[in-house]
C-alpha cells in the first residue's frame, strides 16, 4: 500500500542471472532444447524390420528398379515400390573412420562408417562397422548384417560385421 | 531473356567470430562496399533483394533475410530468401540474375551472410549433418567430412588419386590467400604439413577441409541499360546452369556420364557414373551453363574458375565435372600444374574456400565478387595496392557453388561485357 492507498504494480525479481561471456559487446549464453515428435511416416515399416533382425529395401512395382535405402516411390519413374527383403550379407562400396564429428557423435569416435552394396541393387546402405581396425577395412570387403536385441528404432539398429 | 551484369560486389572479411557486428550489419558493410563502387547507383534505383543465409540454427532467427532487407532501407521493395546448402550463396546470384534475366528488375541486390561462431565447431557440424536425411543419415554418425571422406575413398579406388595430390590443392589455395586481405586463413604450407595435419575423417585431415565463418558478401546486378550507365566495367552473367543430386549418398545408381561437348562416349565406356565419386550435379550445371554461355571447351575457353573447395577432394572431382581434365585425371591435374596461379587455369586464385573462409550464404557470392574483380582488373584495387592474383588479361571466368555431397550445384559463366 502506498501513502495514497493504491498499489503500484512492479515486475517481480528473480533469482537468475544469466550466464555472460563478454560485456564488450556483450555476449550471452542462450539455451535451447526441444523435443520433436518425429514420424518415419511411410519408412516406419523400415524400422519396425529392423527389430525383428529383417533389413529391408525398396523395389519398383513398374521398371523394377531397386534401392537399398528404401523409398517408397521409384527414383527413376515415380512409381510406388514395394518392401524386399535384402540378403544379410554384403559387401564395402566405400567407407571411413571419423575422427571427430558433430557433437552428438563425438563420444562415439572413431567410429566407421561404410556404403553398403549388394550385387544386383542399384543403390547402397549406409551404416557402421564394427569390431574392424580402421586400417583393415577396404573396398570389396566382405561383411554382415547384424541387429541390436534391444531396439531403438534407430538406422544404428543394423549394423555390420566381418565374420 | 535479357543480358544481365554485375557493375558491383563487396565482401566482409571473413572471421571465425564477428561479434561485434551482427548479421545486418554485416551485409549492411558488404552492401556498402559494392555501393561505394558505383556512386552513381542510389537506393531508390535498387528495384529488390535476394537474400540468402543456410541455417536457421546458426543464426537462431526465422526471416533473418527480411531482417536483412529492412535493415539496408529497401523495404516494401521486393525481396525474398533463398536457401540450398552449401550453395545458397551461388543460387543467391542465379535467382539475381532470374530477376534482371525475366525482365522483372533493372536492378537487384544479391546478398549472404552466415554467423557460424554462435555454437561451437562440435555443434556446427552437428547443425550442418542437419541437411543429410534425418531418418537414414543423420542417426548414423552425420558428419559431412565423413560423407565426403567416403566419396574420395571411392575416387582414389576408382581412379588411383592419392591423399598427396589432395594436399597439393590445400597447398597452392593457402598460398594463394596470402595475397587476398578478406581471406581468413592464408597460409605456407608444404604436403607434409597437409600429410601431417590432424586426421579428421580418413583420408581427409584438419588442412583438407574448410574452417568455419562469419562473413557477408554481395553482388549488385543489372540490366544492359542500367549497368553502362553505372560502370564503364560491366561484368556479363553469360551462362547459368544449376544441377542436382539425390539427398542421399546411398542413391546415386549408375548411369551415362552426362557429356561436355568436346568428350566422346568412348571416353567413358568402362565408367560406372556418377556411383559416390563424382558430382553428377556438377556436371549437369557445368554443361547448362556452358551452353548458355557457348563454350565448347571449358580448358581452353575459361581464363580461370573459383569453384567449391569445402574440401581438398572435392576440388579434384570438380576439375572433371566441369570437363577442365576427363572424369579420372583430377589428381594429374593438380599435379600437373594447370590449376596454379600460373597454370593453364588458374582454379581458386582467391584462394577459394579452404582459405578465405566458408561462411555458407555467402560463400557463393564471395566467389562472384573476386570474379567480378578478376574480370574487370581491378584486383589491386580492392587488394589494397597487392595485384599477385590479378591473372593478366582474365576476360572469362567460371564459378561453382555446391551443396552437401553434390545435391544443389550451380556454375555460372562471367565475362567482361566491356
Amino acid at each position: 500500500m502506498t501513502q495514497a492507498g493504491k498499489t503500484t504494480p512492479k515486475l517481480e525479481e528473480v533469482e537468475q542471472g544469466c550466464v555472460l561471456y563478454n560485456l564488450d559487446p556483450i555476449i550471452m549464453k542462450y539455451h535451447y532444447e526441444v523435443d520433436y515428435i518425429h514420424s518415419y511416416a511411410q519408412d516406419s515399416p523400415f524400422f519396425a524390420g529392423l527389430s525383428k533382425g529383417q533389413l529391408m529395401g525398396s523395389k519398383c512395382t513398374k521398371c523394377g528398379s531397386t534401392f537399398a535405402t528404401p523409398r517408397s516411390h521409384c527414383m527413376n519413374c515415380g512409381e510406388p515400390t514395394e518392401w524386399m527383403d535384402l540378403p544379410l550379407e554384403a559387401k564395402v562400396h566405400t567407407y571411413t573412420t571419423c575422427y571427430f564429428g558433430g557433437e552428438e557423435f563425438l563420444a562415439e569416435t572413431p567410429f566407421t562408417l561404410i556404403l553398403v552394396e549388394w550385387p544386383g541393387v542399384d543403390t547402397f546402405f549406409l551404416s557402421r562397422l564394427i569390431g574392424v581396425a580402421p586400417e583393415d577395412v577396404y573396398i570389396g570387403m566382405p561383411v554382415k548384417a547384424k541387429f541390436r536385441r534391444l531396439s531403438q528404432f534407430k538406422p544404428t539398429d543394423v549394423y555390420f560385421v566381418t565374420e | 531473356m535479357k543480358p544481365v551484369y554485375m557493375v558491383a560486389g563487396g565482401i566482409t572479411k571473413f572471421s571465425k567470430a564477428s561479434p561485434k557486428k551482427d548479421f545486418r550489419y554485416m551485409v549492411k558493410e558488404a552492401f556498402d562496399a559494392a555501393m561505394a563502387d558505383v556512386p552513381n547507383l542510389t537506393l531508390d534505383q535498387i528495384d529488390g533483394s535476394i537474400t540468402s543465409y543456410f541455417s536457421d540454427h546458426f543464426t537462431r532467427q526465422l526471416m533473418a533475410g527480411i531482417m536483412v532487407h529492412d535493415y539496408l532501407g529497401l523495404t516494401p521493395k521486393p525481396s525474398k530468401r533463398i536457401e540450398s546448402g552449401g550453395a545458397t550463396g551461388g543460387m543467391c546470384l542465379q535467382s539475381a540474375w532470374e530477376a534482371i534475366a525475366s525482365g522483372r528488375m533493372d536492378v537487384c541486390l544479391a546478398v549472404g551472410f552466415e554467423t557460424m561462431s554462435h555454437v561451437n565447431t562440435w555443434k556446427g557440424n552437428e547443425f550442418i549433418a542437419l541437411a543429410s536425411d534425418t531418418n537414414f543419415d543423420y542417426p548414423v554418425g552425420g558428419f559431412y567430412t565423413g560423407y565426403y571422406a567416403m566419396m574420395v575413398k571411392r575416387h582414389m579406388h576408382e581412379f588411383g588419386t592419392t591423399v598427396e595430390q589432395l594436399a597439393a590443392v590445400s597447398v597452392k589455395n593457402h598460398k594463394n590467400a596470402l595475397h587476398n586481405p578478406y581471406a581468413q586463413f592464408p597460409a605456407e604450407l608444404t604436403i607434409a604439413d597437409v600429410l601431417n595435419s590432424e586426421m579428421v575423417a580418413d583420408p581427409l585431415k584438419r588442412l583438407d577441409i574448410c574452417v568455419m565463418s562469419d562473413g557477408a558478401a554481395s553482388a549488385i546486378l543489372c540490366s544492359e541499360e542500367m549497368a553502362f550507365k553505372l560502370t564503364d566495367k560491366p561484368i556479363l552473367l553469360s551462362g547459368v546452369g544449376t544441377g542436382t543430386d539425390a539427398m542421399r549418398l546411398s542413391d546415386r545408381p549408375s548411369r551415362e556420364v552426362i557429356l561436355l561437348p568436346h568428350e566422346n562416349p568412348e571416353d567413358y565406356k568402362d565408367l560406372k557414373y556418377p556411383g559416390v565419386h563424382s558430382f553428377r550435379g556438377g556436371r549437369a550445371a557445368a554443361k547448362q551453363a556452358y551452353k548458355m554461355a557457348n563454350i565448347q571447351n571449358p580448358l581452353e575457353e575459361l581464363d580461370f574458375v573459383e569453384l567449391h573447395d569445402a574440401f581438398t577432394s572435392s576440388e579434384i572431382q570438380t576439375y572433371e565435372d566441369l570437363g577442365l581434365c576427363k572424369y579420372g585425371d583430377g589428381g594429374k591435374f593438380i599435379e600437373s600444374g594447370a590449376a596454379n596461379l600460373d597454370g593453364k587455369v588458374p582454379v581458386n586464385p582467391s584462394g577459394g574456400l579452404l582459405a578465405c573462409g566458408h561462411p555458407v550464404g555467402a560463400t557463393g557470392l564471395m566467389q562472384a565478387v573476386f570474379s567480378f574483380w578478376q574480370l574487370q582488373g581491378s584486383i589491386a584495387q580492392h587488394f589494397g595496392g597487392d595485384d599477385t592474383l590479378q591473372l593478366k588479361n582474365a576476360k572469362r571466368g567460371l564459378i561453382h557453388s555446391h551443396a552437401g555431397t553434390g545435391t544443389y550445384i550451380t556454375a555460372t559463366v562471367m565475362e567482361r561485357g566491356f
